[in-house]
């Protein structure tokens, strides 16, 4: 049996359609209704909630708890000021990726790392020496994201805090309905939103507070089909879809660094102590990274032309796909697609791929395969840079 | 006070006015819009008619603007945002209702209570609604050919048109030709058996028409409200954020971003022509601007008859435009709402509530409603297309109250005796009596009602008799027909004055064709 999240006697009755999928060993909703539109568009207009605790979760503390995260991460946690989050890869020595995920700086000795695996071995391996307690708290916190450009209004309606102030990437310890909860500004969306942290164990009793206070916002529960149009509009990567954890990878042309990704930006340019990979990244920085992680924008023209040659109006996906498709440039294969969608507020069909380097930049024309009608075709498309989709009052 | 210095002056704000003034400036045209109003948008505007509350004031969902125009004109980045608007239930005078939801297999069952024959029928009657659909798709992004013309560019467009349609094969020009011809009701007839069904359908036949679900060539509109759905792929049907009104300053933004300047409270009076020749304009005000072309996005009666001095146009352009039908035959009420309406037939606020309900329980009532009309009184018992929009957008109105938009026909724009501000509340009392008779707690969450008759939507909108597609959707005012024969390539026969409004084709809709249609017939584009 899979796991259920503390939500699920909540969530269960809202699943309409029995349409569940595995999240890090547990069931979650792919979505509420059978269709996933009302759900994304609450994201993008009103307040979307999504039970986010599968995520892997680790309470880290003691003295040595921001040498560990500095000495794994590839930002600089040193910087890391108490009621701040950073969101950065972790890779290994050869500089390739393993996880992403968030680091939650709660006092001056004590982190929540989240992390989309399993991570408490590679944490145990690189604590050796140091005086740090790692304890996963994946089952005893739970998480809820509440995500869309009305989602501030919600939560001012059942917490103190002062979340005028709470800037992008911040947190703060308050209460909702009395209820103790960590709230940051996070989330994997794109848009304005937030992250509740929770004990498991008064997990109903938020839920209820905020669907209750949302009433009036338009507050839906949404599921993953949502979350991935959304995460794929913002130009967010998803372990095991986008990328492959070095620690899992076969063979070496399934790791990526964060170069590679797109995630450059996390490499602290004048960084801090040793940490895991600092010398290959050093090398790759000064040098050029093989590939780009970029967006496509298929043409619809073309798309449309596919389908008019068979006799078909187009056919759109209604979810996101996660399957790689071949990307050409003058009939070279130059990369592959991992992730793409019809983009419901763009009216855009998207995808996020991995090009080489050079045949990587915005505005160069490419093809990427499709099928229609059981054949295989090339739909034109163009190089975008990332994000499709950001939003001013994701930061204001 | 004399200007000039400008390629094109575009007359109206509304939609397809702003839409042909974007594509104008995408070209690098200077051009000036002139709104009358103090709002852009024509009959696409959001007013807050009463205090937090904003109202779609007429027009009230998006289903057919054209996909090519949301891509040429980048219309999400100004502010396009498209919500789904999924569902219909039609309350029933059983206190049963009947259901229209996204999902398929839903659907089915929902229908599968009230007729499995009808279920099944539901699927290929969708199938061929689609290939009709298909059908009329090209034509929409034509030009009209003049048939009765030898010209070389209408001889290559009757032959395309012919071509088009000789690739339908037998079966679907036959279906086709039936769609063009026949009343709603008998066409649904040859599928559906639930009368319900049959009238919630018809609906769509007979919106912004003086026709009835048995009036022959009311098929026709049904399809024309089909079209939505052929672009269903490209997912542009629903509510708009913000209401409709968002739409036209999308439109505005993208025309603004290309160049345009637009000007609002600025009201045309006369359309200035020297020689057969257009030089420009006079505002009410007095001011003239110049301009070597002018383009009217206003209907065919006040761009042929009001702008412009009869003597400049032929006689027979005068006749057949004074004959052009407008005939407005349907109102609007918006609510203000202290919280949500019960239905008796699905009480509680569940998803049905943010889709349409629609007040179409027989056909036979229908064609009751129609017949106050033809006899000169609004309905007493009206077809309505109810939504709320609140639900579906947060935005319209504060946390925990709602904005109710209703849609009512009949109401005809020649009302017996006129219609005056009492005529106009009855008219108000007999949608909220009808519809309260379906969600008897309607009345107590009122805090606000604006009622708008035919003859207000001409007030304030300036739409001749109310017709909101700027004239009757009738075979015989459609494609080289619209809005007269000869002139429905967007010319008029003055030279440099143009036409870019739903009077021409394929006109009706917050769709955008005919403002493209017309721009690209300016630019020389085919």
């Amino acid at each position: 049996m899979l796991k259920t999240t503390p939500f699920h006697p909540r969530t269960a009755p809202l699943v309409r359609a029995q349409t569940w999928r595995r999240w890090a060993g547990y069931q979650v909703a792919s979505a509420y209704e059978p269709h996933p539109d009302r759900e994304y568009a609450a994201v993008r207009n009103g307040a979307a909630l999504f039970d986010v605790s599968p995520l892997h979760k680790y309470m880290i503390s003691g003295s040595g708890a921001e040498r560990l995260l500095d000495r794994m991460v590839t930002r600089d946690v040193t910087k890391c000021r108490v009621g701040q989050v950073l969101y950065t890869p972790w890779c290994d020595a050869s500089g390739k990726i393993i996880d992403d995920g968030t680091i939650s700086r709660l006092d001056g000795a004590r982190f929540r790392l989240t992390a989309a695996e399993p991570n408490l071995r590679w944490l145990a391996m690189n604590a050796v020496g140091l005086d740090v307690t790692i304890e996963d708290v994946s089952e005893r916190t739970a998480a809820l994201a509440l995500q869309g450009p009305l989602s501030r209004a919600v939560l001012e309606q059942v917490s103190p805090a002062d979340f005028a102030t709470l800037r992008y990437f911040r947190l703060v310890e308050t209460t909702i309905r009395e209820i103790p909860v960590t709230i940051s500004r996070t989330g994997y969306t794109g848009d304005l939103g937030y992250e509740v942290w929770v004990d498991a164990a008064r997990a109903l009793d938020l839920w209820d507070a905020l669907v209750d206070a949302g009433a009036g916002y338009g507050i839906t529960p949404a599921g993953i089909w949502a979350l991935d149009l959304a995460r794929i509009e913002a130009g967010l990567v998803m372990l095991d879809v986008d990328y492959h954890s070095a620690h899992h990878a076969l063979i070496e042309a399934q790791k990526s660094s964060p170069f590679e990704l797109g995630l450059g930006w996390t490499v602290s340019a004048i960084k801090k102590g040793p940490y895991n990979g600092r010398q290959a990244l050093r090398v790759e920085r000064n040098g050029s990274p093989e590939w780009a992680f970029v967006g496509l924008e298929v043409s619809w023209e073309s798309f449309e032309a596919l389908y008019l040659a068979r006799g078909l109006p187009p056919h759109l996906p209604v979810i996101a796909w996660r399957v790689s498709q071949p990307v050409y440039r003058n009939g070279m294969q130059v990369g592959y697609a991992t992730s793409g969608c019809w983009s419901p507020l763009l009216k855009r069909y998207i995808a996020l791929a991995h090009l080489e380097a050079s045949n990587s930049a915005p505005g160069t024309a490419v093809t990427m395969e499709v099928t229609v009608e059981h054949r295989r075709c090339q739909a034109g498309a163009v190089v975008r840079s990332l994000p499709f989709f950001d939003p001013q009052r994701k930061r204001a | 006070m004399t200007v000039s210095g400008y390629d094109a002056i575009l007359i109206g704000g509304g939609h397809n006015g702003l839409v042909a003034a974007a594509y104008l400036a995408r070209a690098g045209r200077r051009v000036l819009v002139l709104e009358r109003r103090p709002v852009l948008g024509g009959a696409a505007v959001t007013e807050e008619i009463f205090p937090g509350f904003k109202f779609s004031v007429f027009s009230y969902v998006v289903s057919l603007l054209r996909p090519e125009i949301i891509r040429d004109l980048d219309l999400p980045r100004h502010g396009l945002q498209i919500l789904p608007l999924e569902s219909t239930v039609t309350p029933l005078e059983n206190g049963d209702y009947l259901g229209s939801w996204a999902d398929p297999d839903e659907n089915r069952r929902e229908l599968c209570r009230h007729s499995p024959r009808d279920a099944e029928a539901m699927s290929q009657f969708g199938r061929l609604m689609q290939h009709m659909a298909m059908a009329v798709k090209p034509i929409l992004g034509m030009m009209p050919p003049d048939p009765t013309s030898l010209a070389p560019t209408d001889l290559a467009g009757m032959l395309k048109l012919g071509g088009h349609f000789r690739s339908l094969g037998a079966e679907r020009f036959h279906a086709l030709f039936k769609l063009m011809t026949m009343s709603s009701a008998d066409y649904l007839d040859e599928w559906y058996e639930f009368d319900p069904l049959k009238a919630t359908k018809s609906a769509s036949g007979i919106i912004g028409t003086f026709l009835g679900p048995r009036s022959p060539g009311s098929a026709y509109v049904l399809l024309h409200h089909y079209m939505g759905e052929i672009d269903g792929a490209f997912r542009a049907w629903g509510f708009q954020k913000g209401g409709t009104g968002a739409i036209s300053e999308a439109i505005a933004g993208a025309a603004r971003a290309f160049g345009a300047e637009i000007r609002t409270d600025a009201g045309v009076a006369q359309v200035m022509v020297r020689g057969g020749r257009v030089t420009g304009v006079v505002l009410e005000n007095g001011d003239e601007i110049n301009a070597p072309m002018v383009i009217s996005g206003l209907d065919p009666r006040r761009t042929f008859l009001q702008l412009v001095d009869e003597k400049e146009l032929p006689g027979d352009v005068i006749d057949a435009v004074k004959r052009f039908k407008f005939r407005g035959s349907s109102g609007k009420v918006n609510l203000a709402l202290d919280g949500l309406p019960d239905l008796t037939c699905l009480p509680g606020a569940g998803p049905h509530l943010k889709g349409a309900i629609s007040i179409s329980p027989s056909l036979d009532y229908l064609e009751r409603a129609y017949d106050d009309a033809k006899y000169g009184e609004f309905s007493r018992h009206p077809y309505m297309d109810v939504v709320i929009p609140s639900m579906i957008d947060p935005g319209m109105a504060p946390p925990g109250k709602h904005v109710m938009s209703i849609f009512v026909q009949y109401a005809p724009y020649n009302l017996n005796g006129g219609w005056n501000d009492n005529r106009r509340e009855a008219f108000g009392d007999a949608v909220v009596n009808t519809l309260a008779r379906y969600m008897p707690n309607l009345k107590s969450k009122i805090l606000h009602r604006q009622v708008l008759t035919p003859a207000d939507i001409e007030r304030i909108t300036g739409l001749s008799e109310g017709n909101i597609f700027q004239g009757e959707l009738a075979l015989h005012q459609l494609f080289f027909l619209r809005p007269v024969p000869a002139w429905a390539k967007y010319r008029t026969p003055i030279r440099g004055y143009w036409q870019c409004g739903a009077g021409t084709h394929p006109g009706g809709g917050i769709m955008g064709a005919s403002g493209h249609l017309a721009a690209r017939a300016i630019l020389g584009e085919r």
